[in-house]
């Protein structure tokens, strides 16, 4: 197949202080393909990707875009120029209308006024090429993620499109949607749009990708065709690590003794309305418990209730033989339990704080207002988790917001691991981070199981709680359905019972 | 170093100041002469100095509560509740109270405090908007000080205490208003209680996000209200300076519009809105800006109807200077690396 290059970046560089964040990095996208961006946390998908859409500025090389050489001033003015780009978060106002969201900023105009008619059926038609049915004039926000991402990448393409980028939809859609979203990248790509594709769900790259693009360390590593490069190359590019060894680390070590553990807190009966309904658990020492289920089982409904954040409406919680009541997190902060959240950006980090103050924030918490931690203290410790965790920072005093999402969940890790918890709560610490950074937590949510510490882990990806945990609740419409452990433990038991538990 | 003083948050508004004092140098006579009469300094630096004090004291509360993201307009209010309730005790209006100094200084403070509380409780744990929380106090409270003057102007000439409670808004210690010695402990505690417990620390965390920072642990809802009462107890202080300093309570006049101002002093102080980082010196130093400005403006010889109107063109210029792109944009690349970590703060958006 010889297609005409559609967009072609030659020689590209960009710094950044301290940061070689792209070197010389060549990427070629052709009409009517989907091409897929990989590369870890730091590699430079995005920078590379914010320099195409001038949000940030080019420091050296070419953009060609059919042909003609561009440069984009801004997101603005790449749209106008045909590149079209819809980020990892919806960038949408949720309390406007779809209609309203597809029309913003540049509203039909009828005498003066804005053409409501217009925009309303023309957002119809434009949403029925993309075989989405949906009321048009209600609001956004009632409708869920997934739609939300259709609209936007309708809105992105409706602007004329030549060029669609896609910063990883999928990270916040469950199986069916990304189903979805991929028949509709299928159906642009056969209207010949082409279609950048970052993600780090290395299963959807195969479902829909034709061609694949690796970066590593702000470098190129190469093209390759997608039916040509498996799985297991394709990890090793992006890490320049050979997978087995990485896959080897984090077997899990712990599974016999699991009768003798002791353990360090009980839920009896607890449930909290709304949240999570009635569930008996116990977590042991010494041991990765798994909570599986799809998103919005109860999953981390069960995490927030064990930490505080939520209040139990009826049962129980014992700690260490106790029975106590958490009020707020603070109280179970105190009683040793550490909860890393689901979502990092809104519960997990500060964002304008450095990364020294959100690692000792939890510690200095448990200490209370007037306990306070020194600055060189703080320093020590803020250096001993950025080296023990090999956070990836040209110093502590960095904002944590400049940092990479693999790197903020370190530092939120980081936070935690000062508080030195009996209980550690995961809750999905490795959603839209890079393979190495996942095996790197997973070895170490192992790691300090082996050390006696009780880990709860919670994951929407199946292996690596396979991989990790050495029992497992399994819940499913805000029920626990039941406990299984050690061999029984594979896709297929845990499937078997959320399949029955409907 | 250079790199280090310009990234600082005092660096521009301390500019601000420079250049208005060095254009005062230039442009106004006598601005810098201090006179030693009667053991007093005299001049127009001392003058900015004493009359700063009463803004300065509210700018130090402001900072806090705007720290956390909220806003306290019912200060100017509580100015004038404190003033009532301090004149009205020294003139022997409050017959239960006594006339004692000391009793209407704490009464007037504890006022303070009741009021900071009250706004904390609402914004805290009534989760009321601070705006509209404050706006209630701001609305009621000159009535609930025209309440305790029965409606009057409280003058405190022929009470008994009346040089004493004169002189803490109009006397002069060691030949320096005593003024400036409440405002520096004021300010040295508070400084103290910042840096040297985690209260700094927790309030810029929760400033920036606080449902990070109540699973972090923080007790959001207590800290947010601790910094009401502060502003609360900053603003009846200055209700006694204001009050001392003219011998009587005015309840309709009495620091009206002064929340704007020490809104104003936090803003130039170069600290966010949004709450976060903040630093309380800097607000100090924009209340300095401001109270220097209205000096400047008044030795000039402006004519009185247009004095806002320098005063805005001046405000707005500085405010202008402060932000980085309208540095940028009038004096081209102003540091390069600068601006490319802008634009990543501003979109929220990572090196990844």
């Amino acid at each position: 197949m010889a297609i005409e290059p559609l967009l072609t970046m030659r020689k590209i560089c960009k710094d950044f202080p301290g940061v070689k964040a792209l070197t010389d990095v060549n990427f070629t996208l052709r009409a009517g393909e989907i091409h897929a961006l990989l590369g870890e946390n730091g590699a430079g998908k995005s920078t590379l990707i914010k320099v195409l859409t001038g949000v940030e500025k080019l420091d050296d090389g070419q953009i060609e875009l059919n042909g003609e050489g561009i440069l984009a001033k801004n997101p603005k003015h790449a749209q106008a120029l045909g590149i079209s780009t819809v980020y990892q978060e919806v960038n949408l106002c949720a309390n406007l209308s779809v209609a309203e969201n597809i029309f913003i900023g540049r509203e039909p105009k009828k005498n003066g006024l804005i053409d409501w008619k217009t925009i309303n059926t023309r957002t119809k038609e434009l949403l029925k090429k993309l075989n989405i049915d949906i009321d048009v004039s209600q609001i956004l926000g009632q409708y869920s993620v997934a739609i939300q991402q259709m609209i936007a990448i309708a809105r992105a393409i409706d602007i004329d499109a030549k060029v669609l980028i896609l910063d990883e939809p999928t990270s916040s859609l469950d199986t069916t949607e990304c189903e979805k979203l991929f028949a509709v990248m299928r159906q642009l790509r056969s209207e010949g749009i082409g279609i950048v594709f970052v993600t780090h769900f290395l299963d959807q790259v195969y479902a829909v990708s034709d061609r694949i693009t690796i970066l590593r360390n702000g470098q190129l590593v190469g093209e390759f065709l997608a039916e040509k490069l498996p799985k297991i190359e394709l990890i090793g590019k992006m890490i320049g690590k050979d997978y087995d060894t990485l896959s080897q680390t984090i077997k899990n070590s712990n599974d016999d003794k699991n009768t003798d553990k002791k353990i360090f807190l009980r839920a009896e009966k607890a449930s909290s309305i709304g949240n999570i309904e009635a569930f008996t658990l116990d977590i042991k020492k010494s041991e990765v418990l798994g909570l599986a289920g799809l998103l919005g089982s109860g999953r981390s409904e069960t995490a927030r209730v064990i930490f505080g954040a939520d209040k139990l409406s009826t049962g129980e919680i014992v700690i260490n033989g106790k029975k106590e009541t958490l009020n707020r997190p603070l109280d179970a902060i105190k009683k040793g339990i550490a909860y890393c959240p689901e979502d990092r950006k809104t519960d997990g980090i500060l964002g304008n704080l450095s990364i020294r103050e959100n690692i000792i924030l939890a510690l200095q918490a448990k200490y209370g207002l007037f306990k306070f931690i020194g600055h060189k203290e703080q320093e020590e410790i803020a250096d001993r988790y950025i080296k023990l965790l090999e956070i990836k920072t040209p110093s502590r005093e960095q904002l944590i917001k400049n940092l990479s999402g693999g790197n903020q969940q370190k530092v939120i890790l980081a936070r935690w691991l000062a508080t030195n918890p009996d209980l550690l709560i995961l809750d999905e610490p490795t959603r839209g981070i890079d393979v190495g950074t996942k095996a790197e937590i997973q070895k170490l949510v192992v790691q300090l199981a082996d050390e006696g510490m009780a880990v709860i882990f919670i994951s929407s990806e199946m292996d690596e709680m396979i991989r990790c945990c050495s029992r497992m609740a399994v819940f499913s419409e805000k029920q626990k359905l039941g406990e299984i452990q050690g061999d029984e433990i594979s896709e297929q038991e845990i499937m078997k019972m959320i399949a029955g538990g409907k | 170093m250079m790199n280090k003083l310009v990234k600082s948050r005092l660096f521009w508004p301390l500019i601000a100041l420079i250049v208005l004092l060095l254009f005062n140098a230039i442009f106004t006579k006598n601005f810098f002469s201090i006179q030693i009469v009667d053991g007093h300094l005299y001049g127009n630096i001392i003058d900015i100095l004493k009359n700063v004090a009463p803004l300065a004291l509210l700018a130090i509360g402001m900072t806090m509560v705007i720290a956390t993201g909220g806003i306290d307009i019912s200060v100017g209010s509580v100015v004038a509740i404190s003033g009532a309730l301090a004149c009205s005790i020294i003139d022997d209006r409050m017959k239960i109270f006594g006339n004692g100094l000391i009793t209407a200084l704490v009464i007037a403070l504890i006022s303070g405090i009741i009021c900071g509380i009250w706004n904390g409780i609402l914004v805290a744990k009534v989760k009321i908007q601070p705006v509209v929380a404050t706006l209630i106090l701001m609305t009621a409270g000159r009535g609930i000080a025209q309440l305790i003057t029965k409606g009057k102007i409280v003058t405190i000439n022929s009470a008994a205490m009346v040089n004493e409670y004169y002189f803490i808004g109009a006397g002069y210690l060691l030949g320096i208003p005593f003024a400036v010695f409440i405002v520096l402990i004021a300010l040295i505690i508070v400084l103290i209680f910042v840096k040297r417990t985690a209260f700094g620390l927790f309030l810029e965390s929760l400033g920036t996000n606080n449902r990070s920072s109540h699973l972090a642990g923080i007790k959001v809802d207590k800290l947010i209200l601790i910094t009401y009462v502060v502003s609360g107890f900053m603003a009846a202080l200055a209700g006694i300076l204001i009050s001392s300093n003219i011998k009587g309570a005015d309840c309709n006049n009495a620091g009206l519009f002064i929340e704007l101002d020490a809104i104003l002093a936090v803003a130039i102080g170069g600290n966010s809105l949004n709450g976060g980082r903040f630093s309380i010196t800097s607000s100090i130093v924009g209340a300095l800006v401001i109270q220097c400005l209205t000096t400047t403006v008044y030795a000039l010889g402006v004519q009185p109807q247009i004095i806002s109107l320098v005063k805005a063109i001046v405000i707005i210029a500085i405010c202008l200077f402060q932000s980085n792109q309208f540095r940028e944009a009038v004096f081209g690349c102003f540091n390069h690396s600068k601006k490319s970590k802008n634009l990543l703060s501003k979109k929220g958006a990572q090196i990844s």
